[in-house]
């Protein structure tokens, strides 16, 4: 390429880069597609070789069994799982986070601490809590995975929000608080505010956790509380699976968490390079 | 009657003794400004009065009020922050009525206030703004705008114009003069600029190393210092200060040099001392020397105009001393000249305690 002249050599790069991007958002975007296109197919047309690229009519069968045999409320389930934890974890964590930041309670380590439970691997513990859960008679309830899922997401709350609000100027504190602020109405109309990216950063991903979680919910839920990724499991036989279905179950389980990111986008890239910032 | 009464207040950050003991009374109405070097806890102090740290020892009083332990926002003060500390998220508008929002004043009341200020201070225009809108002495004005709507009794205020440029900060300080005029409450002011202390003061309280050094009317501190560190904080440029020894009724520098003894002054024969004097007291000699002035030949060394002023270094008794002269007087480096030095006004300083003799 040395041999071109410079505006011809900045032209071949950036369509090698373009060639490149292009490849790289197929490879990302055609497991989406596909999974999105096979849920409108029929049988015959998930089966067919060579595959048909897309359905020939748009039919909603797939989506009339899950809703018809309530498999659907499967996804209400996570929705209600994932949203009230996720609501609980950022409340007790942000306060908690805002007593680290600011009157460094339990001193330098206790953060430290707290980020490594959630190095814990899940299945560590998966069986312990069962076992408790049993005697509590909390398995199958929304009440137990709730609980679970805010304790599990807490740690990493907990650390995500800390830097947020180790970021804000202490003297937007402070002069709230000379002006007539008590602390909790500090947290309130200032941190709350100045964190407000950070926040729906870390909410977001709290909620995708609780969302995609699949061990948990396996081993502490039978028939009342299932989520959609237990669920979805169910429809994979030992003499067959039915691909229909896990492709419907699979759309009804990702527009949820497309819905909130793309709704959070904004405060995403904002929140996530603010944690990069700080380091 | 005092706003403000402070008494053997201590605070320790661990090992760090940040204030000694510090006793202090400021009457009603009076400007106030705690000046010192950096780290000689004078923003300390004030964030103590805030209550913005936890006095270790001591009491502190506001309205005759023990507030020692109370929280910041049931001390009736308003304070100003060094960066601003405006919300970014808030318009001006809701800035400057945050505080009256956080104490539950009627819609109405807040609205009449918040305009109010804006107009003394000449943002009403900009209240619909946000903060990054502004350019930093707006948002300077904003944040005063905030502390004035609150009406408190005391009114402290943390190095607020350290932000701004060295235009800016000259009108700013007029402007704070003028608010005090105006309004007539009691300041509290830390800077770490002596003219700003000089200029704004009722009252100077100048601290070191978490003590007072001296406290009193700007002038009182710049004509009589009481120690070392005063004569030399205050003024600018800084006071000269000359090694000698006292002779035969004469400071004798050490480059032999004979001064006659300011009067008054209670110093034995062969005492050293240093001699202070000011760049202000030195002049250029002029057809016959003033009474209590001296004469004394030297080379200029250095000269630096600033407009209409000029300060010209020149040795004398083994350092360089410092002068200013009206620009006009100029002479070149290198140049023979004589000066006239006002020992009237010139100080004598113990060298073992440092305290003005």
């Amino acid at each position: 390429m040395s041999g071109l002249p410079f505006h011809r050599r900045h032209d071949v790069r950036l369509a090698l880069r373009y060639v490149v991007a292009v490849a790289l958002v197929l490879v990302f975007v055609f497991p989406i597609y596909w999974l999105f296109t096979m849920s409108f197919k029929t049988p015959d047309e998930i089966f067919a070789f060579p595959p048909v690229w897309y359905p020939r009519a748009i039919q909603f069968n797939n989506y009339r069994v899950l809703f018809k045999d309530g498999d659907a409320a499967t996804v209400g389930n996570s929705l209600i799982l994932a949203t009230v934890s996720t609501f609980f974890a950022m409340i007790f964590g942000t306060v908690a986070a805002y007593s680290l930041a600011r009157f460094k309670t339990g001193g330098e380590n206790l953060a430290v601490w707290i980020i490594s439970q959630r190095m814990m691997p899940p299945v560590a513990i998966v069986f312990p809590v069962f076992l408790f859960y049993v005697w509590l008679g909390w398995v199958d309830t929304y009440v137990g995975l709730i609980i679970l899922y805010t304790a599990f997401s807490l740690p990493y709350v907990i650390w995500m929000m800390r830097g947020y609000i180790e970021d804000i100027p202490l003297e937007l504190e402070e002069s709230a608080l000379v002006d007539g602020c008590t602390r909790w109405a500090v947290l309130w109309k200032v941190v709350l505010p100045m964190a407000r990216s950070g926040l729906f950063a870390t909410a977001v991903f709290t909620f995708v956790f609780a969302w995609n979680d699949f061990l948990f919910a396996l081993v502490l839920t039978r028939t009342e509380v299932t989520t959609y990724t237990v669920q979805v499991t169910h429809y994979f036989g030992g003499q067959s699976n039915f691909w229909a279905k896990i492709a419907a179950m699979s759309v009804l389980g990702t527009i949820p968490v497309f819905v909130a990111v793309a709704t959070m986008q904004r405060y995403l890239v904002r929140g996530i390079s603010m944690g990069a910032v700080k380091g | 009657m005092s706003d403000l009464k402070i008494s053997g207040l201590h605070k320790h950050y661990g090992s760090f003794h940040a204030v000694k003991g510090i006793d202090l009374e400021v009457p009603s109405g009076e400007f106030t400004v705690l000046v010192g070097p950096s780290g000689c806890g004078k923003s300390t102090l004030l964030r103590t009065i805030a209550g913005l740290e936890e006095a270790s020892a001591g009491r502190v009083e506001i309205g005759g009020k023990d507030v020692t332990w109370a929280r910041p926002r049931d001390r009736d003060i308003a304070m100003v922050f060094q960066n601003y500390a405006l919300y970014p998220y808030l318009s001006v508008y809701e800035n400057i009525a945050f505080g009256l929002r956080a104490r539950k004043v009627a819609a109405g009341a807040i609205d009449k206030r918040v305009k109010r200020a804006a107009d003394m201070l000449g943002i009403a225009p900009l209240l619909q703004r946000l903060p990054r809108e502004l350019s930093g002495g707006q948002r300077q004005r904003v944040a005063i705008g905030r502390a004035i709507v609150r009406d408190a009794l005391l009114f402290l205020f943390d190095e607020p114009l350290s932000n701004l440029d060295a235009q800016l900060r000259d009108d700013m300080r007029v402007e704070i003069k003028r608010l005090h005029q105006e309004l007539g409450r009691t300041m509290i002011y830390v800077t770490h600029d002596q003219i700003e202390a000089m200029t704004l003061a009722d009252r100077i309280v100048l601290l070191r190393d978490g003590q007072v050094e001296q406290l009193g009317a700007p002038l009182d501190l710049f004509e009589r210092p009481a120690t070392r560190f005063v004569a030399g904080f205050l003024g600018s440029p800084k006071m000269n200060f000359l090694a000698a020894t006292v002779t035969e009724g004469a400071v004798v520098l050490s480059d032999g040099t004979r001064l006659p003894l300011p009067p008054g002054r209670k110093v034995r024969e062969g005492q050293a001392v240093i001699l202070g004097i000011r760049p202000q007291h030195i002049a250029m000699a002029g057809a016959g020397a003033l009474p209590g002035h001296v004469r004394v030949a030297v080379v200029i060394e250095l000269v630096q105009p600033t407009g209409s002023r000029v300060h010209v270094n020149m040795p004398l008794g083994g350092t360089s001393i410092i002068a200013e002269f009206a620009a006009h007087d100029v002479t070149a480096p290198g140049e023979r000249t004589t000066i006239d030095i006002d020992m009237n006004r010139a100080i004598l300083i113990d060298p073992q305690s440092e305290t003005v003799i």
